[in-house]
């Protein structure tokens, strides 16, 4: 565990407290990358406890997050030039939202915390602040019950709690608002091109073998020049679904990110026929139709798990339908394509 | 840019103006701005905004709100279906998660 942040320690009533710098290193920004391309996502993590920025006393504002090392380094990050508490729970690693869905950053972990870690010794007042998107796992009046710590949900980003403490611990309208720009949905896409895992790599293999097949014999060197095009096709349907749909999001059409996969798969599809690698024959282009719609599909469908705003009543329904036809594409199209290798269509 | 909207007509939020006392912590909460204050007592505005994420019921004092909350991800339906269980994000251990 890296711990680099922490320039000193701080005496108090309930022992020393780490106190902890408000700018990232050099080393926080790499890992700050890392982690948004998977690189040790699962274990980056803080130790859970009590943290202090700048020179914090009885008086000074607790604000809680998880333990997951981005949200820790984007609060501190947003306290510089404050001088408050941290109280870090355990959410395993897990991001705020995330965790609070789950309920690791739950109402259970706030109160614990507040126990194990003495917080009525440590400051005289009796207020928490805790991100708004923990509210998904919080219930504030269950934690003031409990401990007798009022939750004050400050704003959705860490960025903008200066201007919630200035303004007397209220948040804006906007700053209550989960929105999703281009920018969100660009650093969130890295997160499900890798959920084909070693797929992505066994798969175009596989099609490397097949398409040695031609009608009448096997060529090692069919197996390459029609090998690398499946390929490309194959990753074309995948980026479709996984990269191209969630940045253009909003400009697609239809609700249904299902439907929106298919018009980008189909797109590539498109190009890909200009390009001339969807095979010879209509049997082998339209398998190959079938093939990309449908794996752009599903891809688009999960980036739902990566979004802000799809619910899950939602997404039952949308996959009630699309599921189902996104595995008969893919099947037919894949069966299509076999025959093809072996009959001349 | 404005908000999103998902499929219309789902979703399972429900508020009981009855038991609600307007306390305005359903406006807080809500990431989605799905609530507005009418005669000093909350009510859905938006429902179609609404991504089921739970924040409000759980934080309604009055218990006023009722919503069948859960994480709107095709992966972790998917994990549920495999697996026989509810939704869960939960993508096994050591695995790529949310």
């Amino acid at each position: 565990m890296n711990a680099g942040f922490i320039t000193g320690h701080l005496q108090t009533d309930v022992g020393p407290v780490p106190q902890i710098s408000t700018v990232w290193s050099f080393q926080d920004r790499l890992n700050t990358m890392k982690v948004r391309w998977s690189i040790g996502r699962m274990s980056y993590r803080v130790l859970p406890g009590i943290y202090a920025v700048g020179n914090p006393d009885k008086s000074s504002r607790v604000f809680v997050t998880g333990n997951y090392k981005l949200s820790f380094d984007h609060l501190r990050r947003a306290l510089i030039g404050i001088d408050g508490w941290l109280l870090v729970i355990d959410t395993k690693g897990i991001n705020v939202w995330c965790a609070a869905g789950k309920g690791t950053f739950g109402t259970k972990e706030v109160v614990r915390r507040i126990r194990i870690h003495h917080l009525e010794k440590l400051v005289d007042h009796r207020k928490i602040i805790l991100p708004q998107l923990g509210a998904t796992g919080v219930s504030a009046h269950e934690v003031k019950h409990m401990t007798g710590f009022a939750v004050i949900y400050g704003p959705v980003k860490a960025v903008d709690i200066k201007h919630f403490l200035e303004a007397g611990l209220k948040a804006s309208d906007q700053m209550r608002l989960v929105t999703f720009p281009l920018a969100e949905r660009l650093k969130v896409i890295p997160v499900d091109v890798f959920y084909g895992k070693y797929y992505m790599l066994l798969v175009p293999a596989i099609f490397f073998i097949l398409s040695g097949f031609y009608p009448g014999g096997y060529s090692v060197d069919s197996a390459f020049t029609v090998g690398w095009k499946s390929t490309l096709n194959l990753y074309s349907g995948y980026f479709a679904g996984c990269v191209i749909t969630p940045a253009l999001l909003p400009w697609i059409p239809f609700r249904r990110f299902s439907l929106k996969g298919i018009v980008t798969g189909w797109l590539a599809a498109f190009l890909l026929l200009w390009l001339n690698t969807l095979g010879g024959s209509i049997a082998e282009t339209t398998s190959w139709f079938l093939m990309m719609g449908g794996l752009s599909s599903f891809m688009a469908m999960n980036f739902t798990g990566s979004s802000t705003f799809t619910s899950l009543s939602g997404v039952q329904k949308e996959m009630k339908t699309a599921l189902p036809i996104q595995i008969a594409m893919v099947s037919v199209g894949l069966a299509g394509w076999i025959i093809t290798r072996f009959l001349a269509l | 840019m404005s908000r999103f909207t998902y499929l219309t007509d789902v979703v399972t939020l429900k508020l009981d103006p009855e038991k609600c006392t307007g306390c305005r912590m359903c406006l807080i909460v809500c990431p989605h701005a799905v609530f507005e204050i009418e005669e000093k007592k909350a009510v859905i505005r938006y429902l179609d905004y609404c991504m089921e994420c739970g924040a409000c019921a759980k934080n309604c004092q009055e218990g006023a709100i009722t919503v069948k909350s859960g994480v709107g991800c095709a992966a972790g339906i998917l994990n549920g279906l495999i697996r026989g269980t509810e939704p869960s994000c939960d993508c096994g251990s050591g695995g790529n998660c949310c």
